[in-house]
């Protein structure tokens, strides 16, 4: 099946819906990968929006890509609780494992602050993390 | 005027029926409950610092500039978003506010260009204003961070540029589009300090995004970020002169802004009654066609149309053109004289030309250009109503709950009113649309249409006869509005007509196409759902049964008791800015101004004691019987006036064969048109910019068009014609524009009240102004029909003569677009051609491939009258079995494929029905090629001689 087929069994699976922006655009991230301007455009034909509008939402969005990433995706939290317990000093060993094959990508506030540094992998939240349990993370990732 | 921006009270007026009192800065003010602090603050005369609102747009709430404090609240919250109570005390400016209005102005500048004194925008920027009105002496941050200063401008629209280094994201341009266009083409791209304006999606500009180039964005921009390029190349506006637009018929008021004798810009005018600060691509932007090079300012003649143009003195033309059309009257009568005026000139210049023909000529051949496009409106609403006019004002729309558009493509060819209804629309108003093909109306961004009835051409009659079926038979209509305003007895056997087994849907449908359940529900809906109103164009009047399609409106407004009151109403869309007020004026062959038939001996001798001559009591000729008498040769001069009746009159062979029979053809206009390949006189005109006058819209508003510059060819169009009235011994010595609308006045009734100060001083009035009326009539039958009870008229389905057979299996059907205005002759001539260069002939893609085309072929496009050849579009916008093109571009010429055939009761051509076969072309047609050359030949000016030394 193309990618526009699928994309209009998608919609159809969300009709009725009410707001169903948000809802469809995880999906065809999930499916796809990303949401490219074809996307935006066939989502926004589907729902009577502008390209432009939907563009603003996927825009908006951290967890929306123009254009899909295939490595596997490890979010590590950098913002101040986490700094204050010690995710600095993990960054050079997390990078060095993610190398080019995990894709490391820096968050700021995962909501565990008193328990990091801590990280996601999918819907998988991971706290108190060492240098060898992230570095494992990764590697497992 | 001089040069100053139009108050901005920040946040939207709000009608509220209670009232709160407050203090602001020590002021009471009263307001509706509602209202901003903002606003109120702005009522009182004081100004809170602003940047993200306007009074046009809703409260936003991002710049964070207008905080305000009030006592007993806590915190400074934003003017804008805080709506005022009763008893509040507020505080506009303390210290306070200073420390934090002014921080975050630093923030502001640390991240905007320093180069206000080289700006496009300097001293006319309300971000320098405010920077000013806050104080601002330092930027703590410096500008050394990080910033979006380097970003590249786009400059890929015609009009305008987007500079995002400007930009201070402030939503006004989104918010602009969203809420007053309706066009959704802009958004906010990412988000935080990476956040930046984009139209359309990653990868578009302005001119690819969905952008219609209405200017509202540009308005909008409180920086230089949208900005027009002709602020950018002239420089500041200084001075300003406010008129009416010269497009469409909604008659959006402009603001000229002029430097010198150069205009700069036209800018919406918020106190326009008909735009209210609106306005589209052809109004804000296309006015470059009133200085083109093809302009032609000096008056030419020649003895035959084989020979070049001479250019000559005024007198000169003027006594070649009054020695032709005397000797014509002396042989052959004063029948074989006519006129046509214009639907472009102004209310003054039409009845001008009139006189001139009528007390001139001494015949009633005149005709207007309302005889191709909404004559039928004029006759079908006059028959029902007792007036040929719409009912209602724009503003009724705000209290629609349900609109029906029939035959008019408002986002196309009234986009400001389109904006208005598809604001109504978004709040929650149901639509029906009535058309052959998938309009934008039917579904775009917000907006989708209830009902689309997909009719086949040709049989509004039959879909709105079985509306009025469903009605009947199902007892919807509006029984006590019918006993109260209508003839009840006509309404019963009109009841009966339409309850007839073979006016159902599910019998009609064979003929429409219509499926008969949307029908049904669609007539259920327009019938139960509240407010109805409706609006029509042309697809309702150009066809054999226009006539009966407008009386089947009338009676569907009347079965449902919706008419006389604000939101309902029967509403023709004018096509052009001035078909109302020429209407009005007495173009028509049978009919003195004010809708008086000719054969009146009351109104004749009126009109004969203030002329001091005998009126010919006989209605003279139409534009079509005219050109049919020129071809038998009883008909031998004309004058046309702003009209180029070979490109927008169908049968184009037939128009050029009246027009070559012809002894005198007196052409009239700014440009060397198509008709003036066949003229022996060419006068030049001038732009609504040159002229004092009035212009009456849709709406029956009359409206002041003020001169803005000199005209470029020494006289306003009305000055031309009395000129030539002169040179034929008239004695007329009109003085200034306003001595004819005196005239008009003190000869019509329902122009009693107007005159060019009243108007000054209103505004804008809507005709009837006369005594009953003195402030003018937004909405007419409030109390009951202008002729006494409204009337009910049985409207036969009658298919047209013109039939698809198996030489020509589909349907054309014809048509505007947004960038483009009528036969193009102004559009054309600006960078409105970067949206649209070419007409194309739109195709169902089933039909398409069962001829092997695709988009982009050249195809031939062949009916029994003609045939042209024009580039493919392949779409599913319209349905299989019907093409649909636009008349713009001469090149195309569509009229020389549509037919002769015509509206029973007008004469009004049937242009959008014409049975076609469409196949593969490889170059233009024999027509195309022998009329490019005749083109070439008729437009050569001859060389001006060198006088010969004087010895």
């Amino acid at each position: 099946m193309n990618r526009s087929a699928r994309l209009v069994e998608i919609v159809a699976a969300h009709a009725g819906r009410e707001g169903p922006l948000l809802p469809l655009l995880h999906e065809v991230q999930a499916e796809f990968g990303c949401v490219d301007g074809e996307a935006e455009a066939q989502l926004a034909h589907a729902l009577n929006l502008s390209r432009a509008e939907v563009h603003g939402v996927v825009s908006f969005y951290h967890d929306f890509t123009a254009t899909a990433d295939p490595r596997p995706c490890v979010q590590l939290c950098r913002a101040e609780a986490c700094q204050a317990r010690g995710v600095e000093a993990l960054v050079p060993a997390a990078q060095a494992a993610a190398g080019g094959r995990v894709k490391l990508h820096d968050v700021y506030c995962l909501g565990l602050c008193s328990v990091g540094p801590n990280a996601r992998v999918g819907d998988q939240l991971y706290a108190r993390l060492d240098q060898g349990s992230l570095v494992e993370l990764i590697e497992r990732a | 005027m001089a040069y100053e921006p139009q108050a901005d009270f920040g946040t939207p007026q709000v009608a509220s029926e209670t009232r709160v009192t407050l203090t602001i800065d020590g002021r009471s003010v009263t307001v509706p409950q509602g209202t901003s602090l903002m606003r109120a603050a702005a009522l009182t005369g004081g100004s809170i610092p602003k940047l993200c609102a306007s009074d046009n747009l809703a409260a936003f709430g991002s710049c964070r500039l207008c905080l305000v404090e009030v006592d007993g609240m806590r915190g400074t919250p934003a003017s804008c978003t805080t709506p005022a109570a009763e008893g509040m005390t507020v505080h506009t400016q303390t210290p306070r506010l200073q420390k934090l209005r002014r921080g975050v102005m630093e923030l502001y500048i640390s991240d905007h260009p320093l180069d206000c004194l080289t700006c496009s925008a300097n001293n006319d920027c309300e971000l320098q204003d405010q920077a000013a009105a806050v104080g601002l002496r330092d930027v703590r941050f410096g500008y050394a961070g990080e910033n979006h200063l380097g970003l590249a401008a786009d400059t890929s629209n015609p009009y305008f540029d987007f500079d995002p280094s400007k930009c201070i994201a402030c939503s006004r341009c989104v918010r602009a589009c969203d809420e007053v266009q309706g066009t959704f083409a802009l958004t906010m791209d990412g988000r935080g300090f990476a956040s930046k304006i984009s139209a359309g999606q990653a990868g578009d500009d302005f001119l690819s995004s969905e952008c219609v180039s209405c200017g509202a964005c540009v308005q909008a921009c409180p920086t230089a970020t949208l900005q027009e390029k002709a602020v950018k190349e002239i420089g500041k506006p200084e001075r300003s002169v406010i008129t009416t637009c010269a497009y469409c018929g909604v008659g959006c008021t402009f603001r000229a802004e002029m430097r010198g004798e150069q205009l700069v810009r036209m800018v919406p005018w918020k106190d326009g009654k008909a735009n209210h600060g609106h306005s589209c691509v052809k109004g804000r932007f296309a006015w470059g066609y009133a200085q083109h090079k093809d302009r032609i300012t000096a008056p030419m003649i020649r003895e035959s149309i084989d020979q070049p143009w001479r250019e000559v003195s005024w007198d000169e033309a003027l006594g070649f053109a009054a020695s032709r059309l005397q000797s014509i009257k002396a042989q052959y009568g004063a029948r074989a004289l006519g006129g046509i005026t214009s639907s472009r000139c102004t209310n003054e210049e039409t009845f001008l030309v009139q006189k001139l023909v009528r007390a001139g000529f001494g015949t009633n051949n005149v005709d207007t250009c309302a005889r191709v496009c909404h004559s039928p409106t004029g006759y079908g609403l006059k028959t029902t109503f007792g007036t040929s006019a719409g009912t209602q004002d724009f503003d009724s729309v705000e209290h629609s709950d349900v609109i029906l558009v029939i035959g008019a493509n408002p986002t196309d060819a009234h986009p400001v009113f389109a904006s208005r209804m598809k604001r109504r629309l978004r709040k929650g108003a149901k639509l029906i649309v009535i058309d052959p093909r998938r309009i934008d109306l039917v579904r775009s961004a917000h907006i989708a249409a209830e009902y689309h009835l997909p009719l086949q051409p040709g049989t509004n009659v039959a879909v709105l006869t079985a509306m009025a079926h469903v009605i009947v038979t199902e007892g919807l209509a509006d029984e006590a509005f019918i006993r109260e305003r209508c003839d009840w007895d006509e309404y019963q056997d009109w009841a009966r007509f339409v309850s007839d087994e073979r006016h159902s849907p599910e019998v009609l449908e064979a003929v429409s196409r219509v499926p008969a359940a949307d029908l049904r529900a669609a007539a259920r809906l327009f019938a139960t759902g509240g407010n109805g109103a409706i609006y029509y164009g042309l697809g309702v009047t150009e066809h054999s049964q226009g006539s009966s399609t407008v009386m089947a409106i009338a009676n569907l407004a009347m079965a449902t008791g919706n008419v006389g009151r604000p939101g309902v109403g029967v509403n023709p869309l004018r096509g052009q800015n001035n078909v109302q007020g020429a209407c009005d004026m007495g173009s028509f062959p049978h009919e003195l101004s004010g809708y008086r038939h000719i054969s009146d001996t009351a109104t004749r001798a009126l009109f004969e004691a203030d002329w001091g001559v005998t009126l010919d009591p006989e209605p003279g000729l139409r534009i079509p019987n005219m050109l049919d008498a020129a071809v038998d040769g009883s008909f031998r001069a004309i004058y046309i006036q702003g009209e180029d009746i070979l490109q927008s009159d169908p049968n184009t062979h037939h128009v050029a064969a009246g027009l070559k029979a012809m002894d005198c053809v007196i052409v009239h206009d700014l440009f060397l048109n198509e008709t003036a390949n066949y003229a022996h006189v060419f006068l030049p005109g001038s732009t609504f910019l040159e002229k004092t006058g009035t212009f009456t819209n849709a709406e029956r508003r009359i409206q002041m068009v003020r001169k803005v510059m000199e005209p470029a060819n020494g006289m306003e169009d009305w000055q031309v014609t009395q000129a030539l009235a002169n040179a034929m011994g008239l004695g007329w010595n009109y003085t200034h524009p306003s001595q004819i609308m005196d005239e008009v006045a003190r000869l019509t009734p329902s122009f009693a009240g107007v005159s060019h100060a009243r108007l000054d001083e209103a505004g804008s009035l809507q005709w009837p102004v006369n005594e009953a009326h003195p402030d003018g009539s937004p909405i007419m039958h409030e109390a009951g029909f202008a002729n006494g009870k409204g009337k009910f008229v049985v409207t036969d389905y009658v298919p047209t003569d013109e039939k698809t057979g198996p030489r020509f299996p589909l349907l054309l059907t014809t048509g505007r677009i947004l960038s483009h205005y009528n036969v193009g002759a102004q559009t054309r001539r600006t960078a409105n051609t970067a949206w649209h260069p070419e007409d194309l002939l739109e195709m169902h893609p089933t039909d398409a491939e069962n001829r092997g085309l695709k988009s982009g072929d050249w195809t031939r496009l062949a009916s029994r009258t003609g045939e042209t050849t024009l580039r493919l579009l392949v779409t599913d916008r319209v349905a299989p079995g019907v093409v649909y093109t636009t008349f713009h571009h001469p090149a195309t010429q569509a009229n020389v494929v549509t037919t002769e055939f015509s509206d029973w009761a007008t004469n009004c051509p049937e242009y959008k029905v014409t049975a076609v076969q469409v196949m593969a072309s490889n170059g233009p047609t024999d027509w195309q090629e022998d009329y490019e050359a005749l083109s070439a030949r008729s437009r050569r000016i001859a060389p001006e001689i060198p006088a010969e030394a004087a010895e």
